[in-house]
């Protein structure tokens, strides 16, 4: 499966440059000419039925990019979709670039590089042509999969030119012209994902999937507490049992991002794994944080919150002196949680290890960090790593971080055989990089016309010094900024001892809940409809912020995505007793999404009933069917964690450890989404995540509008069976 | 124990420990991967087989408890034309997102549209409610449904 593309004659690099610029570079490779005859690039291969094999070379998660990059160089190909045969790229930055399934930036980043590897092997076909039919290739044009001379009514097929055009130097990718979008036949159409029929008959595809002869599998158990070394083990229970072939102590290291300590089980199953990991007998060495709990992390932020913060990230005008003459003073304190990503698939890894050589065959979003910690674990240099991406079964940011990966590697490496490592839910659960709980106290002061003249924020999180932990920090400049004359950020840190990582939307997907939530009150206080208030504080369209791509804000186009959703809501319609509406718009990875969501509560329990959202991602939507997928799957992913989801601390350790005690959202539970975009004159960007951020707020302030509760806290829980109305 | 298992219409002869669970047996002894391990305490859905028809979690079904009883798995299911239309419903209706889930869900739905050939919004969230996707595609899961069973699919 997932054979590599074998000679690379051309080579693509596409990858971000500052202020989000686009690199492109196409170079030849001088030592060897192409193996493949019919390999036009990295990208492209043609046989000669006319078949076209594109690589996709970014991981796929289940955000659809192996569907809808090859789209993008199929319809600059000019080539029918059913002639189109998608493989996954092997982790080669040096031939791909940028192969990262993370920050939703294929999108971005790939659009107009994958347009040109599209219009490049359409312009190695048409000089084959020309050369084949004796006229200038200006007199050529092209229909799906041949190449046109209309003049003479003669045509050739894409794959009887395939030798031919192999052979020709590649062109200069900035003189290439590109389609016009009007006459796209194939983006902005939809196409069911490429693995469907894999997927609906149960065919290997994912990494826990993955075979080779001769494989070995194994379990690999970690302390409670995070980092802890084996103090003392029997290993011999788990050598007794059936299918085991060994149990072995691996050092690790004290790097909550490395290679963490532990002991590993092989067997012929990973049935007899598991059985033998059970049988183990295990003292942790004392750690430093086995007296880490969420109450004492909560005590400490309580005690921060009471002290001057430790720094100022953004100070605008003079916030003490705007709430000291404000008509109206609204202060409030939010928290969230830390939450687990729980993709379906677990954490696994196919790993052999010979020679001196690494294959690893993984399903991780980041592959490049995995193969250099893997390089440094087993002291071997990054060339002798060769990492083939396996199709994740979901990812939510948690296969960014590759501990998996160095796990199968460091257990391949003490084994004559291949290994694969699988991990059980409970490891998953409870040795995950969770999204960092957080703490802020805000404060926002109203003139008498009731316009918001002051907003303040002190963000309690983690870190040290100045430097929080990984997807623990926020941009000081998120949005009131720049819109209110008074604004200032403040920050102060104290210390963790949690892995901590990104999640779908990092940092956003907690900063809109408090954000949105607290703007919400504010709107209530200043006795305004919420989406008026937020028209007005959006303010004519301009760009707030400080220059640069991931930090404007573009107050139109936010605008334009509050005003889709009222309308397409109803907003300001009645709605029956128990029920409400409520608001809420953020935006994060280059876009803007405003949602509105209608709710009831009876005895206790809200329910959703029905979502909208309004989505500017730019003037293209390269597969509605997928885009439609990421909104609607970013709000119900939002809705299952504000309504229960939380990992709690105790003695250092996660005490949640399966769906039992850290719940997903259910069938029963999903409410319709409808999803409506605005094209708008901007490039195309990602939609993996900023549809979730604007979703918490969106609903808990519907939970206001219903019953008069403001939900400061996540998840909802049961909060709302705990008396009468308070706010 | 030696065990002869009927799979998807044929047999199969496997050698393993009664409790270990029939997940395990396709999975590892019969390399039938299609079937997913996701929770392993039959609190996710996604390794639902079916055992004479009726929908079970392989991961805490031990392979001692099937005896002759048939098992099907999302390997042979499309050989039954309940679990075809299944199918087709899933990729016209794009179903997936990640899919890892997507083999379970099936197998719930074509155990559902078996008994129930044309269930209700109601009927739906009581068969599938069991099986979790986090990817949270439940909205085309249960317009899939509709869709196999010749209702009228609304978004």
């Amino acid at each position: 499966m997932n054979a590599p593309f074998l000679s690379r004659r051309l080579f693509l690099a596409a990858s971000g440059a500052a202020g989000g610029g686009l690199v492109l570079a196409f170079s030849l490779e001088t030592e060897a000419k192409a193996t493949g005859p019919a390999t036009l690039s990295a990208y492209l291969k043609l046989s000669p039925d006319g078949k076209a094999t594109i690589a996709s070379k970014i991981p796929e998660v289940g955000q659809g990019m192996r569907t809808a990059l090859p789209m993008i160089i199929a319809e600059e190909l000019d080539i029918a979709w059913d002639d189109v045969i998608v493989e996954q790229a092997l982790a080669d930055t040096k031939v791909y670039g940028r192969q990262v399934a993370g920050g939703s930036m294929a999108t971005t980043l790939e659009w107009d590089g994958m347009r040109r590897v599209g219009a490049a092997g359409r312009w190695m076909l048409i000089q084959a042509a020309a050369a084949r039919l004796k006229v200038p290739a200006t007199e050529l044009t092209t229909q799906p999969g041949r190449v046109v001379h209309e003049k003479s009514g003669r045509s050739i097929g894409y794959g009887e030119l395939a030798d031919a055009a192999a052979a020709i130097a590649p062109p200069d990718p900035k003189t290439l012209s590109l389609k016009d979008p009007k006459a796209f036949r194939i983006i902005g159409k939809t196409h069911v994902q490429t693995d469907s029929d894999a997927i609906v008959s149960g065919k290997p595809l994912f990494g826990i999937d993955f075979r080779l002869p001769g494989m070995v599998y194994a379990t690999y158990l970690k302390a409670p507490t995070f980092a802890a070394k084996v103090a003392s083990v029997d290993l011999s229970p788990a050598k007794a049992i059936k299918g085991v072939r060994d149990a072995f102590v691996v050092d690790g290291t004290t790097d909550l991002y490395g290679l963490l300590p532990g002991v590993a089980v092989v067997a012929d199953s990973w049935w007899a794994a598991r059985r033998g990991r059970e049988a183990l007998e295990v003292t942790w060495a004392d750690h430093p944080t086995a007296a880490q709990s969420t109450a004492s992390l909560a005590a400490r932020a309580a005690a921060i919150a009471k002290a001057p913060p430790q720094r100022t990230a953004r100070r605008d005008g003079d916030v003490d002196a705007a709430l000291e003459a404000a008509a109206k003073v609204i202060k409030a304190a939010y928290d969230y949680p830390f939450i687990a990503h729980a993709p379906l698939e677990p954490q696994n890894c196919t790993a052999r290890v010979k020679d001196g050589k690494v294959e690893i065959w993984a399903p991780t979003q980041n592959p490049e960090p995995g193969r250099a910690l893997v390089a440094k674990t087993l002291n071997v240099p990054p060339e002798a790593v060769t990492i083939h991406l396996l199709r994740c079964g979901g990812g939510f940011g948690r296969r960014l971080i590759n501990d998996f990966m160095v796990e199968a590697a460091i257990i391949a490496s003490k084994v004559d055989a291949p290994v694969q490592l699988i991990w059980t839910r409970e490891d998953d659960v409870q040795h995950d990089f969770y999204r960092p709980g957080g703490w802020h106290n805000f404060a926002a002061g109203l003139d008498e016309k009731g316009d918001l003249i002051a907003w303040r924020d002190h963000f309690i999180s983690f870190g040290e010094g100045e430097t929080p932990v990984r997807s623990g920090g926020m941009n000081a400049s998120q949005f009131p900024a720049g819109a209110v004359a008074n604004y200032r950020h403040d920050v102060s840190l104290m210390p963790l001892g949690v892995p901590t990582g990104p999640l779908r939307a990092p940092g956003n997907n907690a900063f809109g809940f408090v954000i949105q939530s607290f703007m919400d009150e504010v709107a209530h206080a200043a006795g305004a409809d919420p989406v008026e208030f937020r028209r007005k504080l959006l303010g004519a369209p301009r760009l707030i912020g400080p220059p640069g791509e991931n930090d404007s804000f573009d107050t139109g186009r936010m605008r334009g995505v509050l005003d889709l959703v009222a309308e397409k809501s109803g907003w300001g319609r009645k709605v029956a007793k128990g029920r409400g509406l409520g608001v809420a718009c953020h935006y994060s990875h280059l876009g803007y999404v405003a949602v509105v969501m209608e709710v009831s509560v009876a005895e206790g329990a809200v329910k959703v009933e029905k979502v909208w959202t309004g989505v500017d991602v730019g003037s293209q939507i390269i597969n509605p069917t997928g885009a439609d997928h990421q909104v609607q799957g970013s709000i119900l992913d939002a809705i299952g964690s504000t309504l229960r989801q939380k990992i709690t601390f105790e003695n250092g350790a996660a005490v949640e450890s399966n769906f039992g005690d850290f719940p997903l959202l259910r069938m029963s539970e999903a409410p319709p989404v409808e999803v409506h975009y605005r094209l708008t004159d901007n490039r195309p960007t990602g939609l993996g995540e900023p549809a979730l951020p604007p979703a918490p707020a969106a609903l808990c302030n519907a939970i206001f509008a219903a019953t008069g509760k403001r939900i400061r806290s996540l998840p909802i829980g049961d909060q709302l069976a705990s008396g009468p109305a308070a706010t | 124990m030696a065990y002869t298992l009927t799979i998807n219409g044929a047999a199969h002869k496997v050698e393993a420990e009664p409790s270990t669970p029939l997940l395990w047996v396709l999975r590892d002894l019969l390399d039938m991967v299609g079937t997913k391990y996701g929770c392993g305490v039959a609190q996710c859905g996604a390794c639902t087989v079916h055992v004479d028809g009726k929908p079970v979690r392989a991961c805490i079904t031990p392979v001692s408890r099937i005896g002759r009883k048939a098992v099907t798995t999302i390997e042979g299911v499309g050989a039954d034309p309940v679990g075809a239309r299944v199918q087709e419903a899933w990729k016209a209706i794009d179903v997936a997102q990640c899919g890892y889930c997507q083999a379970g869900q099936i197998m719930s739905a074509t155990a559902l549209l078996t008994a129930n050939p044309k269930p209700t919004d109601a009927d739906i969230d009581a068969a599938m409610d069991g099986n979790l996707c986090r990817c949270a595609t439940y909205l085309r899961i249960r317009q899939a449904i509709k869709a196999a069973s010749g209702q009228e699919v609304s978004a």
